[in-house]
């Protein structure tokens, strides 16, 4: 593996590019490079590993125990992309993807915007595969955007990359398997966690156990098992939690909740959130990917085929940007994808891509297996997806509140697009990566529609921040000296 | 708000908050340096001026923007704490006006 | 879509456009007491007034029809009119300022252009009369001081300002609602059939009578106005446009392709291609937008640019404006311009009255779509 920190040593044009070093963009990279394929691969951290296994070759917490074996895993990944010939570029950013301008020997190409230390460049890619991952659904409820509310993948990534542990009296809330994990990982590190409140719908229990039968025979029931014993151990747990508030002025004080028909309010440092993952889609809806609403994950996922190739020729997702599947299944789609791509420029032919896709498949299959029972049973509830309260911010870039939402739907908008210019929702610095969800759903609840008739904010370039100073550098055409130069 | 665990070894880093003097561990991010650090918000928003604290870790929130060498609005959680570095506080919309002046006065 | 119940609806007046210039008109109309109809698309549609650059601009407009010249400084010199009337109705305050604008130049070849295209422009007869002035480097840094040593001058006008676009469409959409418009959106126009005594209009919704008809539908209008007799040529031309994160104040006039918002973005546009329906953004014009953008304000070189986006405006053959009342369908009227924002206190003020009243007054001759086929009408 090579490593370029610098705009100037990227070459001009790549067979394959990657953005992302989780699983998936790892495995992609090292299966691309293995096929002799001229291989980038584009991460924003420091270091390779994602958010799953963030940190992996630089954390300081050195117990194996403390993170768990499912995160050493990744050191193998790791390994991989090392010893292959791909080429990595960290701490550089993918701010925009589109077709190469015309008049490209190769119309198939795609334009790359990346941007390292503060110098942009456009570069070109044959083939393109986004492993850009999940983010933490948003979680608005009253209070959250005050300082000490944090998510808890948060909290699980200043543990990996620093050895950082919340202090005093924590409170975790959410739901999904993830919060076990991170609350799990954060007491073996030494936190202390005064209560978790579990926000599971108790109806949720009846809807997946139509799915249990393959639940029961996937790796997740041991693991869940253990993460749920452990849990019980030394911890209050409060279940059926249907409504959670965070109080304080400058910074969260108390955290209010109710479960049952009991109100209870608990003094708190710090309040940490989860419930659950969504894919990060903000680059797949910038470059005009189809997307669907996916009922069971509450949320939009890109249409891709069996090689996880989006409507958008030559760009690929891989992982859990295409759809929430977990570290191991991604890491499974990467390569899958990678193959895809291999054939698709022509080095593999279908046969060969085939039979080398063959045995990851059956491994996906297996690695999926009891998938569907996580989440029809971690399905938020429509009350921390969907805030009761008028006055719970939603876009918290441009702090616009749920009544505000609600009173410019009866104005009659009838989506997020309009309402973005009503409003400013999702117009910030985030790009509505943590209210677009929330706006979706909010507006289809509103006018009594479902989602994909709602449809979600439609996003354009950058996708990553880039200055001004950076943009003007970048070449000019006389076509665009027409359009400006009036 | 966040302590660090203890015998993490690992070297050091000297940088400031507002002027003041922190360590940091290398290989911290701006934003854990900032929890690390015990502080409580990092900036207050350009719209009503409520306090604000690093939220997600992980590049997709844009909460934990700072100054960072004069410049405004940098995602401490991406970029790694440096010798010397000096970080501040942001107070509502970023000062390019003072920023470009500071920068020109130190050229 | 789940509309396959038929609506019928009735109305005195029906609004086919829900932007600025149709919300501009049917506030007014329904400012003076009409039953107002206003039937729109939805989410995702060519909406100009999403992609606006929000000025109140007067410098350099009407050169070829000074009666478009003097119809824009007439609205710019009742827009405080407008922003007070929204204020009161909606207390949504659109943060309409006219301290005066500037057109910076970047080159001598630029500067003599402007002041040819300005002494042009104030030549022609029948121009009205308004006060510009020329600027060279220093007198233009002297009122901009964050100005680069590129700006060679400028052209600058009393009269000019900006609004908050964004806000200004919530409030007429606000206003509406407060008086009673019928707003429907997802409700696209198939057909228009004049019927005794009003029309008949028809879509995937069903059918609204109404009494009369303003055609506010953008580049829609090109497709509707002949169903009513009317003739509105627009054509698409796309502007791409950059918005920046905030930054504390340090703009306090609007240029012509830079201004910094009430709340604190710096928007950069006046990008013109005529490339269809296209709306991509493009890095090289938004490159060479950045760049001469930097080049006016060196400090904005370290801004991020949050978004990026096109849309397009609407333009007629010579560029000016369109009203026109249909001859062999009277009380149908169309209403096409690119300057939604400039105009919308006269389409609110002035505009709606004479739609109500059913007859366009002469100074509005000029802007009848009749202009386009001279030709065949001697």
């Amino acid at each position: 593996m090579k490593t370029i920190k610098d705009v100037a040593s990227l070459s001009e044009c790549y067979d394959l590019l990657i953005i992302g070093a989780g699983p998936a963009g790892m495995v992609a990279a090292a299966t691309g490079a293995e096929q002799g394929l001229s291989t980038l691969l584009i991460d924003e951290n420091p270091a390779p590993g994602g958010q799953i296994y963030r940190g992996i070759t630089t954390t300081p917490v050195a117990a194996k125990e403390t993170l768990g074996a499912d995160y050493w895993r990744g050191t193998d990944l790791v390994h991989a992309l090392t010893a292959s010939d791909a080429v990595y570029a960290p701490e550089t950013t993918v701010w925009s993807v589109g077709p190469a301008a015309e008049g490209t020997s190769d119309p198939g190409r795609m334009e790359v915007g990346v941007s390292v230390g503060g110098a942009a460049r456009l570069i070109q890619a044959r083939q393109v595969i986004a492993a850009t991952g999940a983010l933490e659904r948003p979680f608005p409820i009253p209070g959250w955007t005050l300082p000490g509310v944090m998510t808890a993948g948060g909290a699980q990534i200043a543990l990996k990359t620093s050895g950082l542990v919340p202090d005093g009296r924590v409170v975790v809330a959410g739901s999904g398997p993830l919060l076990y994990l991170l609350t799990a990982q954060l007491r073996a590190a030494g936190a202390t966690i005064s209560v978790m409140l579990d926000t599971t719908p108790l109806e949720n229990w009846g809807r997946a156990i139509r799915h249990a039968s393959d639940f029961l025979r996937s790796p997740y029931l041991g693991k869940g098992l253990k993460l749920l014993l452990g849990a019980e151990r030394g911890m209050r747990i409060v279940r059926g939690v249907t409504a959670i508030s965070a109080n304080g002025d400058s910074q969260v004080k108390s955290v209010r909740f109710r479960h049952g028909s009991k109100e209870e309010e608990l003094p708190c440092d710090v309040l940490l959130l989860h419930q659950g993952v969504v894919p990060n889609i903000n680059l797949a809806n910038a470059v005009g990917c189809a997307l669907d609403w996916d009922e069971d994950q509450l949320t939009w996922v890109p249409q891709t085929d069996d090689w996880y190739e989006t409507s958008v020729k030559g760009f690929a997702i891989a992982g859990d940007g295409a759809g929430i599947g977990g570290a191991e299944s991604a890491a499974l789609r990467g390569r899958i994808a990678a193959l895809g791509a291999g054939h698709r420029l022509g080095r593999l032919s279908a046969n060969d891509r085939d039979q080398r896709a063959a045995p990851v498949r059956a491994e996906l299959m297996r690695a999926s297996r009891g998938r569907r029972f996580l989440d029809v049973l971690y399905r938020p509830a429509k009350a921390f997806r969907i805030p009761k309260a008028d006055d719970t911010i939603v876009c918290r870039c441009e702090e616009v509140t749920a009544g505000k939402l609600r009173e410019t739907v009866a104005l009659g908008v009838t989506g997020p697009n309009q309402m973005k210019s009503f409003l400013r929702c999702g117009m910030g610095p985030c790009q509505g990566r943590l209210c677009g969800l929330t706006v979706t759903e909010l507006i289809a609840d509103a006018r009594g529609v479902p989602p994909t008739e709602v449809g979600g904010y439609r996003l354009r370039p950058p996708i990553k921040p880039i200055t001004l100073g950076e943009l003007a550098a970048l070449p000019k055409t006389p076509a665009a000296i027409k359009a400006v130069e009036r | 708000m966040f302590r660090r665990l203890p015998d993490l070894g690992g070297e050091t880093v000297n940088f400031t908050i507002d002027g003041r003097p922190a360590t940091a561990r290398l290989g911290d991010t701006v934003a854990a340096a900032l929890l690390a650090s015990g502080m409580e918000s990092c900036r207050t928003t350009p719209v009503s001026g409520a306090p604000r604290a690093p939220y997600c870790m992980m590049g997709v929130c844009f909460e934990c923007l700072v100054t960072i060498n004069g410049i405004g609005n940098r995602q401490g959680c991406l970029i790694p704490v440096a010798e010397g570095m000096a970080v501040e506080t942001q107070k509502g919309a970023r000062a390019i006006a003072s920023e470009y002046s500071a920068k020109g006065d130190a050229a | 879509m789940t509309q396959n119940i038929e609506t019928h609806f009735e109305s005195e007046i029906a609004v086919i456009g829900g932007g600025l210039v149709g919300s501009a008109t049917a506030y007014g109309l329904a400012r003076r007491g009409a039953r107002v109809l206003v039937l729109d698309e939805g989410d995702i549609a060519y909406r100009a007034s999403r992609g606006n650059f929000a000025l109140v601009w007067v410098q350099s407009k009407g050169l070829g029809m000074p009666e478009y010249a003097a119809w824009t400084k007439a609205s710019a010199e009742q827009w405080s009119t407008l922003a007070k009337s929204l204020r009161d109705e909606t207390d949504i305050d659109v943060a309409h300022h006219q301290p005066g604008g500037f057109v910076l130049c970047l080159s001598e070849a630029e500067m003599e252009a402007r002041i040819n295209a300005m002494r042009r422009l104030h030549n022609q007869p029948k121009m009205v009369q308004y006060p510009y002035e020329i600027l060279d480097h220093n007198e233009t840094k002297r009122r901009l001081p964050a100005i680069g040593s590129d700006v060679v001058g400028s052209v600058f006008c009393p009269l000019d300002g900006h609004v908050n676009s964004l806000r200004l469409f919530r409030a007429l959409h606000t206003a509406m609602a407060r008086l009673k418009v019928d707003y429907r959106p997802n409700s696209p126009v198939e057909s228009i059939r004049p019927d005794h005594d009003g029309f008949l209009i028809n879509g995937p919704w069903g059918q609204a009578r109404v009494q009369k008809l303003v055609l506010a539908a953008g580049l829609d209008n090109a497709r509707l106005a002949p169903m009513v007799g009317l003739h509105a040529p627009v054509r698409p031309s796309k502007g791409q446009v950059i918005v920046t994160e905030k930054a504390a104040p340090f703009l306090h006039h609007p240029m012509v392709t830079v201004r910094q918002t009430d709340e604190g973005g710096v928007m950069i546009g006046d990008s013109q291609e005529d490339l269809d329906f296209d709306t991509v953004v493009t890095p090289p014009v938004i490159s060479l937008m950045a760049q001469r953008a930097v080049r006016m304000f060196p400090l904005l070189a370290g801004l991020n640019v949050v978004r990026t986006w096109s849309a397009l405006r609407v333009m007629s053959p010579d560029g000016f404006p369109i009203y026109d009342q249909s001859q062999s369908c009277p009380g149908a009227f169309v209403v096409t311009c690119h300057s939604g924002v400039t105009l919308a206190a006269n389409h609110t003020l002035t505009l709606a009255h004479h739609i109500l009243e059913g007859v366009l007054p002469a100074s509005l001759e000029a802007f009848s779509s009749r202009r386009f086929h001279v030709s065949s009408a001697a």
